[in-house]
């Protein structure tokens, strides 16, 4: 039943007579007219030659498929659950120093920026301190210091998952023509100057809130790591 | 009769620090003996209640109140441990005051502990100065 979503396959989320309740069947047929469509002819008849063809014949106008499974198979449940992006730990808010714990930034102490829609957040070292650009990192990897810096207005809408994703390369290319050109490495890429022009604009807001404090400078320059003794779990972040 | 080596013993007036249970890291006082395993606590000045308290959960601190009798209530206890101030006794001696310094690098956030660092590091810095300059003089 429709209106009974199922819970598993085979059991409705309704008993039987909060369905018919729901169909309300007892207040009459609904009767609706719908407008008729015309269904194309099925077939269609097709001039043959041969003098023993009868001349003419029916001709299906879809022709069925030659192949057909020879046993039945069942169908798969279609699963029509979707992810949904994952919320915030509540810890973590614009302006909170993160810990990366992953990734080739691993053990420094970054700005959290903003989530942005797929979830990720987006964070800066600022790159003028501890060398990390502005970056998009899982908050899985992440540890919440109760550090927080007073960051003054919103980051820029411009910087989205779009902003950080890099533009297909259409058709294959081979890997000799990836990294080599005639025979030697490629020169690097350099970083478009509206990269560089980016970061130096968020960073800007982000070196003002770290000046307020004293040693917070030292600190984001430092990278974070245990020592002996020391479990992650027993420490105060 | 031969000189004891024990200095600390378990006695009516005893001051002991609670090692768990509800009230740890407080300080009480041995009201009345119970058996070898158990003596009645209390600590009116440090706000835990009298109670039955195991040695195994005890720990003798080296502070001791006389003049109180044995078995005595919660109101001449508190009135002897006021007058000799146990609270600021124990709080005063090196051992609360470790215990508390422990306690709070412990709380110390992320930033809190760098911030320990960076300190010992120019105090150690100092020292080393100093410590050379009076080595060449």
């Amino acid at each position: 039943m429709a209106r009974s979503k199922e819970l598993v396959p085979g059991v409705g989320r309704l008993s039987r007579s909060q369905v018919a309740a729901r169909r309300g069947l007892y207040k009459g047929l609904k009767k609706s007219d719908k407008p008729a469509v015309e269904t194309p002819a099925e077939t269609v008849e097709k001039a043959v030659g041969g003098e023993k063809n009868g001349g003419k014949r029916l001709v299906p106008t879809t022709k069925a498929p030659r192949y057909y499974p020879a046993e039945d198979v069942r169908q798969p449940k279609k699963s029509r659950k979707s992810p949904k992006p994952a919320s915030l730990r509540s810890t973590i808010t614009p302006g909170t120093v993160l810990i990366l714990l992953a990734g080739r930034f691993r053990g420094k102490r970054v700005v959290f920026l903003k989530q942005l829609e797929s979830g990720l957040l987006l964070v800066t070292g600022p790159y003028k301190i501890n060398g990390v650009p502005l970056r998009r990192v899982n908050q899985a990897y992440v540890i919440a210091t109760s550090t927080k810096l007073d960051l003054e207005g919103a980051v820029d809408e411009k910087f989205n998952d779009a902003y950080f994703t890099k533009a297909a390369t259409k058709g294959s290319r081979s890997a000799e023509e990836e990294f080599f050109e005639d025979g030697k490495p490629k020169a690097k890429e350099a970083l478009p100057e509206s990269r560089t022009a980016d970061q130096k604009e968020v960073d800007k807001v982000v070196l003002a809130a770290v000046k307020k404090t004293e040693n917070l400078n030292k600190y984001l320059k430092s990278s974070w790591g245990l020592s002996k003794g020391q479990f992650p779990h027993q420490l105060v972040f | 009769m031969t000189e004891s080596n024990f200095k600390r013993f378990v006695e009516v007036g005893r001051v002991v620090l609670l090692k768990t249970g509800p009230y740890a890291g407080k300080v009480a006082i041995i009201a009345e003996i119970i058996d070898h395993n158990r003596a009645i606590i209390d600590g009116p000045t440090t706000s835990v209640p009298r109670q039955s308290y195991p040695y195994k959960h005890l720990t003798l601190t080296p502070i001791k109140l006389v003049g109180i009798p044995r078995g005595a209530g919660t109101g001449a206890i508190r009135k002897v441990a006021e007058k000799e101030a146990v609270s600021e006794k124990w709080e005063k001696s090196a051992w609360a005051q470790k215990r508390a310094a422990i306690e709070k690098r412990r709380s110390l956030n992320d930033f809190g502990r760098f911030s320990v660092l960076l300190a010992k590091k120019q105090r150690r810095d100092l020292v080393r100065k100093a410590v050379f300059k009076a080595k060449k003089a």
